[in-house]
C-alpha cells in the first residue's frame, strides 16, 4: 500500500536556459502546497529541487525531474545528460565549484548547491558518469512532521 | 516593523507591492549570493540583495521571503517584476549600499536571520 503513488509527474529542464531557470521548482512548490504537504517539508523540498534544477541549467544539456509522492515518501529524481561529475566527494564539499562567470552573475555557482541539497533532504543519493550525466535522488519522509 | 517603516528608513522606492506596505517584517538577511540565501534563508525573511536579475525573485519565492529590498540603487529586470507580481512579493529599491542598508535597519531594531533561535 505504501508504494502506491498519490502523484507522479515529470518535468523537463533545458540546459543553459538561464531565463527560465527555477520555473520547474516554482511549479513543484505550488503542487506540493496545493496537495497539502507539511509546510516545513515544502520549503526543504523546494530549496533542494531549486538547487538541483540550477545545476542542470548550469552544467547539463538537458534534464528531467520526476516527482513521485506516496503516502509516506516524497521522491524527487533528477536525471541529466551532460558532462557529469569527475569527483563526487570533491563536488560535495562546500565551496568547491567549477562555475563560470555567467553562473556566478546569476547568484549561483558558489559550491553550495549539492551540500545544501543533502542538508535539506532526509535521504540523498548521487551517481554520475563522466561525459554522460548525473542522477540525484532526493527523498523526504512524509510520515512524520516537523523538522528533519 | 512594517514594510512602510522600512521604506521610510531606507528612503526606498516601491517597484511593486504598494498595497502590501502594511505587512510586518520581523527579521532580515542580506546577500548577493542566492546559494547563501537558500542555505540561511527562513520563511518570512526580508531579503536584502544587490542581485537584480529574476533569480532573486525566484529564490525569494522558494524560501517564502516576505519582500525584497534591492540595494545600491539596483532595480530588478522586467521578468523579475512580473514574477514578483505573480507571487505577490513586494519589491523595493534603495540607494544605500549593502552595509548601510543593513546597519540602518539593524540599528532600528530589525534583527538578522541568524540572530534568531
Amino acid at each position: 500500500m505504501n508504494d502506491e503513488y498519490v502523484l507522479s509527474q515529470k518535468f523537463k529542464i533545458k540546459g543553459g536556459d538561464f531565463s527560465n531557470a527555477g520555473r520547474t521548482s516554482t511549479s513543484i512548490k505550488e503542487i506540493l502546497k496545493e496537495i497539502g504537504i507539511d509546510p516545513s517539508i515544502v520549503i526543504r523540498a523546494s530549496i533542494a529541487v531549486y538547487e538541483a534544477e540550477m545545476n542542470v541549467v548550469m552544467y547539463a544539456n538537458k534534464g528531467m525531474v520526476t516527482l513521485n509522492i506516496t503516502p509516506v515518501k516524497l521522491h524527487l529524481k533528477l536525471e541529466d545528460e551532460g558532462q557529469g561529475i569527475a569527483d563526487i566527494d570533491q563536488a560535495m564539499k562546500e565551496g568547491f565549484s567549477t562555475a563560470t562567470h555567467e553562473m556566478r552573475e546569476m547568484g549561483f555557482g558558489a559550491g553550495m548547491g549539492l551540500p545544501n541539497i543533502k542538508k535539506n533532504a532526509d535521504r540523498f543519493k548521487i551517481a554520475s558518469r563522466l561525459g554522460e550525466g548525473t542522477t540525484l535522488d532526493i527523498i523526504f519522509c512524509l510520515n512524520k512532521t516537523g523538522n528533519k | 516593523m512594517t514594510l512602510k517603516e522600512i521604506k521610510e528608513i531606507l528612503r526606498a522606492d516601491v517597484i511593486t507591492g504598494e498595497d502590501k506596505l502594511d505587512i510586518e517584517i520581523t527579521f532580515a538577511g542580506g546577500s548577493d549570493l542566492m546559494s547563501d540565501v537558500l542555505a540561511f534563508g527562513k520563511p518570512g525573511i526580508l531579503l536584502l540583495t544587490g542581485l537584480s536579475n529574476s533569480q532573486s525573485v525566484r529564490t525569494a519565492n522558494i524560501i517564502d521571503a516576505k519582500a525584497i529590498v534591492y540595494v545600491r540603487g539596483k532595480r530588478p529586470d522586467d521578468e523579475g517584476v512580473k514574477l514578483a507580481k505573480e507571487h505577490g512579493i513586494p519589491l523595493l529599491s534603495t540607494k544605500f549600499m549593502m552595509y548601510a542598508t543593513c546597519g540602518l535597519l539593524f540599528s532600528q531594531g530589525l534583527p538578522g536571520v541568524s540572530d534568531l533561535s
